[in-house]
């Protein structure tokens, strides 16, 4: 049963785990005075190599809030986040945008693709800021855009490619710099049933790996089944860790 | 950053709405500027043609006078005193002033007319047909060949016509350095036979014409000359006089200062406005990029070259209309008093500057702003 590097099973509650992303205290509020609210109090958890870990409640229970922090695009009020080991909340603004180039992959609800560039051009964006050569950081995007299915769309733009394509470009940006780290808020939101857990099922069995940590924050019960755990939160709290649907579903594969 | 820069290249440049807005608003705004300033420097220059022309060092004259076409008559005596001035290498009379020449088909057509010293004939002109000692000849004249040559029917030497009612006779054709800014033909004579042509007052010496013995003389001799109730000018001194005068007495200045106005708002409006909506548009994937890890500094480098690469197009494109235009003109009407020098592309170019500065401050403003979370938020 222990046996983390095999793809898939690191979220075995053994002692094999070994943990990717550390959270404590995690505080955020906004506002001021009379309007002031607590968005997010005093939240801590693990995540682990190799897992994907859903985080799901109602709506403005926090989750974005929180997964922004843990992610440094948001500073926490109080509370610290170590990533791979290293405190990010402790970087300067520079070196944290160096650490999320180089760790984490972020994909949007609203893909937020640029409509004027190519899909290869889009996807192959995280290497050009990251100073590849230009025709290195193309060759790499279509490898990625092959990845995801969408080879023979690497020229078009990405506005004539549908939800769920977008989605998996959006994705294969995220992939490209081999993040640690893989963030997605509400993937499947803008897209249809089948076409959401399309893309999860692959998110799970092609993207996730025993180096990767992948954090999911979704509303979507039909795609649960591909959670290694799920953390629920009401009130900018955490309510509950419990193990998710994928030891059911993938079992015996 | 070679490739960010391509990135930033290829968001504008595939708007291609706005890119052609952009470009053709500077452009636009870039040419009215530079078509405005040059002619301001063609009119500037030619105004000062005769000063040019005669090539004086130093130039004494009423202090009354502005430009070089309004001159006023000094009595004879003046010359005298000037002459027994220290530091005065010479000094000679120059007559300035016009006359009607009444040509072979019955019309009458106004000439300027130079009278030069009988002597030395200071200030002529360079011959092209015949012997400046010609014009000591009887009724000589020297027809200057320029664009307003024509006028006069293009007389060859030998052609006679008369001048307010006195027998006159091409006697040579020569060129000058620069031509006139009023559009009427030139004709050079001795400054004794312009006096007994031409209707004078009691006065007659338009300049005195004066040569030091060496530069340092210039003091003493314009202290001299102010004694004696005159003003001494030297040629820089008295051609910036000139520009004074039409740049700020004459309303051409005003109007330089206002179609430079427009065109900067024109340009600013037009490619600030673009510039502004294009960045808006995009505002929320520069705070995905941002999320993803491009730095600040990243960003700005982005819109800087974006708003920069626009603005150096429609800055190479407007002047390079411009001169076009210009060279056309001159093709056609080879009077045509315009000339681009370093100091209107500057200007031009400091403008461009200006609008691109504007216009990417805006944007950079914007962009700093955004924080990725509201971005990730949605
Ligand atoms: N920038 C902000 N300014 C003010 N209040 C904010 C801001 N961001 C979040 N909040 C508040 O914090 C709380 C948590 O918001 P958050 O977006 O994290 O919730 P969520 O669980 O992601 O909700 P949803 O499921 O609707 O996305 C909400 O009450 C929200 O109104
Ligand atoms: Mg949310």
């Amino acid at each position: 049963m222990n046996m983390p590097d095999t793809p898939g099973n690191a979220f075995t509650k053994t002692g094999a785990k070994t943990v990717a992303i550390r959270a404590e205290g995690l505080t955020k509020g906004f506002g001021e005075g009379e309007t002031y609210t607590r968005a997010v109090s005093d939240v801590s958890f693990e995540a682990y190599h190799g897992e994907i870990l859903f985080v799901v409640g109602p709506s403005g229970s926090g989750k974005t809030t929180m997964l922004s922090m843990v992610s440094g695009i948001l500073r926490p009020d109080a509370g610290s986040v170590s990533i791979e080991g290293q405190d990010i909340w402790s970087l300067s603004t520079d070196q944290l945008a160096h650490f999320r180039l180089n760790t984490i992959g972020f994909v949007f609800q609203d893909f937020h693709l640029f409509p004027r560039l190519t899909t290869a051009e889009n996807v192959a964006i995280p290497l050009i800021i990251k100073r590849h050569p230009w025709d290195e950081a193309m060759s790499e995007a279509r490898r990625f855009l092959e990845i995801v299915g969408l080879a023979n769309r690497a020229d078009v733009p990405p506005v004539k490619l549908s939800g769920g394509e977008q989605q998996r470009v959006a994705i294969a940006r995220a992939l490209i710099a081999q993040p640690d780290l893989l963030v997605l808020d509400e993937p499947t939101a803008s897209l249809d049933g089948d076409t959401g857990r399309n893309i999860i099922s692959f998110v799970r069995s092609q993207v996730l790996n025993d180096k990767r940590c992948i954090l999911i924050i979704t509303h979507d019960s039909r795609i649960f089944e591909f959670a290694d755990r799920i953390l629920n939160m009401e009130d900018g709290r955490v309510t509950g860790i419990e193990d998710g649907g994928s030891h059911v579903a993938h079992e015996g594969v | 950053m070679f490739g960010i820069l391509r990135i930033a290249y290829k968001l504008l440049a595939n708007d291609r709405t706005k890119f052609t807005a952009l470009i053709v608003g500077i452009t636009f705004a870039v040419f009215l500027m530079v078509q405005m300033t040059a002619m301001f420097a063609g009119v500037l220059s030619r105004s000062s043609a005769t000063v040019y022309n005669v090539g004086a060092s130093i130039w004494v004259m009423d202090p009354a006078v502005q430009t070089v076409s309004n001159s006023i008559p000094m009595p004879d005596a003046v010359l005298d005193q000037v002459r027994s001035l220290p530091g005065v290498k010479f000094a000679v009379p120059l007559y300035s002033g016009g006359g009607l020449v009444k040509l072979a088909d019955g019309t009458y057509q106004a000439v300027t007319i130079m009278g030069l010293d009988d002597t030395t004939l200071f200030g002529r002109p360079q011959m092209l047909k015949g012997q400046i000692e010609d014009i000591y000849g009887e009724s000589g004249f020297i027809a200057v060949v320029d664009s307003e040559y024509t006028k006069l029917g293009s007389p060859k030497v030998g052609d006679e016509f008369e001048i307010n009612d006195n027998r006159a006779r091409i006697v040579g054709l020569a060129r000058v350095a620069s031509n006139g800014l009023f559009g009427v033909p030139s004709l050079y004579t001795t400054y004794s036979r312009a006096l007994q042509y031409l209707p004078n007052t009691r006065f007659t010496t338009s300049y005195i014409l004066v040569e030091p013995k060496s530069a340092a003389d210039i003091p003493a001799i314009r202290d001299g000359v102010a004694r004696i109730g005159y003003i001494a000018l030297t040629r820089d001194e008295f051609v910036s006089q000139i520009s004074h005068f039409y740049t700020f007495k004459t309303g051409i200045g005003t109007n330089l200062l206002m179609m430079s106005a427009i065109a900067f708002i024109v340009g600013l409006s037009i490619s600030g406005q673009t510039f502004y909506s294009f960045i808006l548009e995009n505002l929320e994937k520069f705070g995905a990029l941002k999320a993803i890890g491009m730095t600040s500094r990243e960003l700005i480098t982005m819109i800087l070259f974006q708003a920069g690469f626009v603005s150096l197009t429609g800055y190479g494109l407007g002047t390079g209309l411009c001169a076009t235009m210009i060279w056309l003109a001159r093709a056609r009407l080879p009077d045509y008093a315009s000339i681009i020098t370093a100091g209107n592309l500057l200007l031009a170019l400091g403008m461009v500057v200006v609008i691109a500065g504007v216009s990417s401050w805006f944007g950079v403003r914007r962009v700093l702003r955004i924080e990725p979370f509201d971005i990730f938020r949605g």
